[in-house]
């Protein structure tokens, strides 16, 4: 594991460590990609789980044939009012950790130990039928998550207003739309007033004005209790969390402040895993895309020469440049339809995009041509130049400053 | 379920070599999962019957059909039935609906636990309360069929006497049976599906060697198994109380009770811990 700051945790600001919730020492999980052995392995759990023996003990660190660590000797402490950030790949473990956080599952090697109620918004609207009415839901979906019936008749009113239900409400919740159905859960999940609170990617729910609603609701909880967030989202993380676990194949590659590790998972990440592509309409004779330098800087303007010779009979229409990050989403585009008449036959035409205002990396270009009835592609061309991008280290698309709860 | 200050640790080692915690563990969790229980079964209770034209009415449809399946076998001698006390239909009846009861209660648990899979992946949440809904949900049917069933006796001019005060104990033995046997092959149910298809199966033969559609025989080797079936004296006692008759097998009956009790802690403790190895095993 890379430490790269393993002292952080003692803040002076914080409180002292009789505070500590959240206490994971040496934490593994085994999993079994087969079904078949993995319900033989479950079956053969069962019976050392009732007679148990030193070897079903020691059997506990070793990993059966197709078994592989799903996470592998996790450590770290979470006091009260402080929140950290799980970030790694799909698969790399977040899930199977939350799940033993929360006492679904038991861990293989290592110790948990936690103080106080936990709250987890993993599964929005559990226990949810769609029969029945959205009150009626409310307290069955309240009860799962264990609150009491005293607790949710205090509370139901302001559910109801809280998920923007209104007249609904006595409606079954089959002829909700699905943003309803999530705006419900969410407004229930958050009713409970948790001590250590998991969290695992649900915040992007609802339209706009929801969500504001939710992290505004989620702000409130942060302060209260000791959170874990799960998320993919770095501009999320950045905001929300104040350390950072980055998992790589269930082992903890760091841990430490937000920004140090999720530079650290961005820059492992950075490199393009697209491979260049460049597909042309028959009637592209030529093309060639040329980006006037390499190495951008914050806030300058980014030139690209598009050579492209087309055949008499076709005319092009609307141009779209962009830029894609790692994950090959768009970071900044533009697009133009001016060259319309100075793209003909053979030209050379110039393309700029910016000021570029992106965090620090390796980013690639995407060039579309469309023909003048803009329904015919005639060149979608991805990754057909890259260029290095100088600016500030953030975390975001655009980079943004720490933000200070409070 | 999380008190306000517990600490909770978890680690590899069996839960069983504490028995005492898990079984204060499983007390504190029943009395937090009570309102759980109760708004689950009235949850499913109602999406059960919202969605169904005949609403509670299904509750009674299969004994119906069963109890005249058996009446027609035995009138057109098909089947030979020996003599039995009370007129054969009602003695099929009150049999087929006590049986539907018993049958009610085993499928709960394994039932229950399945349908609760993708809650149980995600939340942590007093696991218990799963098959005390399920217990609540068959207590909820069995009523109507009781209800039915007394009709149905005054109707045939047999009237129960001071014992109907002692039926609703034998019914509460009847489903504790029920749930503690279902409630023993939930945790296999849950990794193979071989369980639930086999149950039905089992099921089908233990009702032909328990006195539900026969009385209880009076010569040969099927008197052994018939009287050592420990479902017989459930079912008998069950259904003398409600029809008036003394239990003959009142003995036996305490006995059964006593074990069922035992066995529903013993196997309570053993759903216990292994419900995190079963979820495990479900994915989410």
């Amino acid at each position: 594991m890379k430490e790269i700051i393993n002292n952080i945790y003692h803040d002076s600001t914080l409180p002292a460590d009789s505070d500590i919730l959240v206490k994971v020492e040496g934490v593994s999980k085994k999993f079994c990609r087969d079904l078949k052995k993995s319900l033989w392995y479950g079956f053969k759990d069962i019976v050392n789980e009732l007679i148990p023996s030193a070897r079903a003990a020691e059997g506990h660190s070793t990993l059966r044939a197709a078994e592989f660590w799903s996470v592998k000797n996790v450590s770290f402490e979470l006091r009260r009012g402080e929140c950290l950030g799980l970030i790694g790949r799909n698969g790399a473990g977040k899930t199977t950790l939350l799940k033993m956080l929360n006492g679904l599952i038991k861990p293989d090697q290592g110790r948990i130990e936690i103080r106080g109620r936990i709250g987890a918004l993993i599964a929005l609207g559990a226990g949810f039928n769609p029969i029945l009415t959205g009150r009626e839901n409310i307290y069955v979906n309240a009860s799962v998550l264990g609150l009491s019936k005293r607790e949710i008749e205090d509370k139901l009113e302001e559910i109801i207003e809280f998920a923007e239900i209104g007249e609904f409400i006595d409606s079954p919740v089959q002829t909700y739309s699905s943003g309803m159905q999530v705006r419900l859960g969410f407004a229930v999940a958050t009713a409970l007033e948790p001590d250590v609170l998991l969290l695992d990617e649900v915040l992007a729910i609802g339209d706009a004005a929801f969500r504001s609603k939710c992290y505004h609701r989620i702000g409130k909880l942060l302060r209260k209790c000791a959170v874990i967030f799960v998320s993919h989202d770095s501009v999320q993380t950045s905001r929300i969390c104040d350390f950072c676990l980055y998992l790589k194949n269930g082992e903890m590659l760091a841990l430490g402040r937000t920004q140090d590790v999720l530079g650290e998972y961005l820059g492992d990440n950075r490199p393009l895993r697209v491979e260049p592509s460049i597909v042309l309409h028959p009637s592209v004779k030529h093309f060639k895309c040329v980006p006037s330098k390499t190495h951008i800087c914050w806030g300058e303007l980014f030139n690209v020469t598009l050579e492209i010779d087309l055949a008499d009979s076709v005319r092009s229409g609307l141009s779209l440049l962009a830029l894609l990050d790692g994950e090959a989403s768009v970071v900044q585009s533009d697009f133009t339809q001016q060259f319309n008449d100075s793209i003909q036959n053979g030209r050379e035409v110039q393309l700029t995009i910016g000021p570029l205002h992106l965090r620090e990396g390796e980013y690639g270009l995407a060039v579309t041509v469309l023909d003048e009835s803009k329904k015919g592609t005639l060149v979608h061309a991805i990754h057909c130049a890259t260029i290095q991008f100088k600016g500030p280290k953030g975390y975001g698309v655009i980079y943004q400053a720490a933000c200070t709860r409070g | 379920m999380s008190n306000d200050n517990s600490t909770r640790v978890y680690t590899p080692a069996s839960l069983i070599v504490h028995p005492a915690r898990i079984l204060r563990g499983m007390w504190l969790d029943m009395v937090a999962g009570r309102g759980l229980a109760w708004q689950l079964a009235v949850r499913d209770i109602k999406a059960q019957y919202r969605q169904a034209f005949l609403g509670v009415l299904w509750a009674l449809i299969l004994p119906l059909a069963n109890t005249a399946a058996w009446v027609f076998l035995n009138s057109t001698g098909i089947v030979s039935v020996g003599k039995t006390v009370l007129p054969y239909s009602v003695y099929v009846f009150t049999g087929t609906m006590l049986w539907a009861i018993f049958m009610d209660s085993l499928n709960a648990p394994l039932v229950q636990t399945n349908a609760a899979k993708s809650m149980l992946a995600k939340i942590d949440f007093p696991r218990e309360a799963l098959i005390m809904s399920g217990i609540l949900q068959t207590v909820f049917n069995s009523c109507i069929k009781i209800g039915l069933l007394i009709v149905v006796l005054l109707s045939f001019g047999i009237y129960p006497d001071w014992r109907l005060i002692l039926f609703p104990l034998s019914v509460v033995s009847l489903i504790l049976a029920g749930t503690m046997v279902g409630l023993l092959v939930t945790p296999i149910g849950m990794l193979y599906t071989d369980v639930g298809k086999t149950i039905p199966l089992v099921m089908q033969f233990l009702m032909f060697i328990t006195p539900v559609v026969f009385p209880m025989p009076t010569a040969g080797w099927a008197v052994k198994i018939f009287e050592y079936n420990p479902l017989s004296p459930l079912i008998l006692t069950t259904r003398n109380w409600l029809t008036g008759f003394p239990s003959d097998y009142l003995g036996q009956f305490l006995i059964i009770n006593l074990l069922v009790f035992l066995l529903l802690i013993v196997i309570g403790v053993i759903y216990r811990v292994t419900m995190p190895i079963l979820i495990e095993r479900m994915g989410s």
